[in-house]
């Protein structure tokens, strides 16, 4: 347990002292969704339809932004070898590595989701709804991309292939994320769509590091 | 007491070596030497269980080392990369990496570790402006901390000054008196005492 912190407490170090990754990958998601209300005009009715489905989308575009760099500085400096012989099991460090990954890349996202879908005319119980939603698909989102960064580690030209890999597989959370949204706005209620992405949590959570550590081995032989 | 049998190893279609044996006791080091592409590196490598030889097998007392967790705790690797991060402090790397094997390490120790490597007055700057022997400085200081019992060094004397490699051959031939063991590769001849050559 103190060694998965450990790592998750160097990683965010890391970030504090170097801003501009995190803050890019955030300005990003800030402009990228504000582009859609300037594009399209005034149109509330509109706005609201789009709005679950732009802000889910520009979310798994600004993680994909940071995703490549989750284990290349490691695998570079040798610090990915000694984690692997390291006591503690590689999987355990990779835990508290896709913790430190979702709290600088992803929870940021959720904390500011609700100011930019006001420029969609979202009410609050539609934006409350969008952070639960973004709360339990962030994480998703990071576990899911983990293995993608850690099977194109060293590859040439991985970025390209990290986004072929691993958006489709961002596409089962895209389409709870945003549905829970839409469900509530159309008063189906969100329930349901919100346990899918939870019971995909749950399943990424268990399986996600496992396929990561596995993935690693391989990029270190 | 490490010992390996028949160990074959790949790169490609190319055989680096093959059939190799080799065993070492407690107070031994072994001394790794074969031109550049020998395979010095990727024995090491197979040897600290980070690949997985085409044939034969290694053993920690007795046991494979791919499911000895003992092995783990009681080994030391360095590559050619010092595992350091650039953006923390020579400080930080050293807690970190202790931290992740699980062990502790206090700051007094570590303190005294990089003092020794003559790194004082320089324990709170970042890893990046030091220069290429400071930073390897930093990696002895490491291994000067971390306790294990068999070390194995790849090419540890690389970047280092007359002074450095003298405290790095007092701490290695320390190590193995000691009861130790270490395995390195080295292009110099090395003035420690009680090693064996292996010649790939």
């Amino acid at each position: 347990m103190n060694a998965i912190l450990a790592v998750a407490r160097r990683d965010l170090l890391m970030v504090m002292r170097r801003k501009s990754e995190v803050l890019t990958a955030l300005f990003f998601f800030v402009i990228v969704t504000s582009l859609f209300p300037l594009g399209i005009g005034p149109e509330p009715t509109l706005l609201r339809k789009i709005a679950p489905g732009v802000l889910w989308v520009a979310a798994l575009l600004a993680t994909m932004l940071g995703l490549q760099r989750m284990f290349a500085a490691d695998h570079a400096d040798g610090t990915l070898e000694q984690m692997a012989i390291s006591p503690t099991p590689l999987v355990m460090l990779v835990v508290g590595k896709i913790g430190a990954h979702w709290l600088v890349s992803g929870l940021p996202l959720v904390l500011i989701a609700p100011i930019l879908g006001i420029q969609f005319d979202l009410d609050a119980s539609a934006l409350g709804i969008l952070v639960v939603a973004l709360l339990l698909g962030t994480p998703l989102l990071s576990l899911i991309g983990s293995i993608g960064a850690a099977l194109t580690l060293g590859v040439r030209g991985g970025g390209v292939l990290l986004s072929l890999l691993v958006l489709p597989l961002f596409i089962p959370a895209l389409i709870f994320g945003a549905g829970a949204v839409e469900a509530h706005i159309s008063g189906l209620g969100a329930g349901g769509h919100l346990s899918l992405l939870a019971a995909m949590l749950a399943l990424a959570v268990f399986f996600a590091p496992w396929a990561t550590t596995a993935a690693l081995r391989i990029a270190l032989e | 007491m490490l010992s390996a049998h028949g160990l074959t190893c790949v790169r490609g279609d190319r055989r680096l070596f093959s059939d190799l044996d080799l065993t070492l006791q407690a107070g031994e080091w072994l001394h790794v030497r074969g031109e550049n592409g020998a395979g010095k590196t990727s024995l090491l490598r197979l040897l600290a269980g980070l690949a997985q030889p085409a044939d034969g097998d290694i053993r920690w007392c007795g046991e494979p080392i791919d499911n000895a967790q003992d092995y783990r705790r009681n080994l030391l690797f360095f590559g050619h990369h010092g595992a350091l991060k650039e953006d923390l402090t020579a400080l930080e790397n050293l807690e970190f990496a202790a931290a992740m094997d699980g062990a502790s390490l206090t700051l007094e120790v570590a303190l005294r570790a990089l003092q020794r490597f003559g790194l004082k007055g320089r324990e709170q700057l970042p890893v990046r402006v030091l220069s290429a022997g400071q930073k390897r400085r930093v990696m002895l200081a490491r291994i000067a901390t971390r306790n294990a019992t068999l070390w194995i060094l790849d090419e540890p004397f690389t970047a280092l000054d007359v002074k450095a490699v003298d405290l790095l051959s007092t701490l290695i031939s320390d190590h193995v008196t000691g009861g130790g063991m270490a395995i390195l590769t080295s292009h110099q001849t090395m003035p420690i005492p009680g090693g064996r050559v292996v010649q790939l």
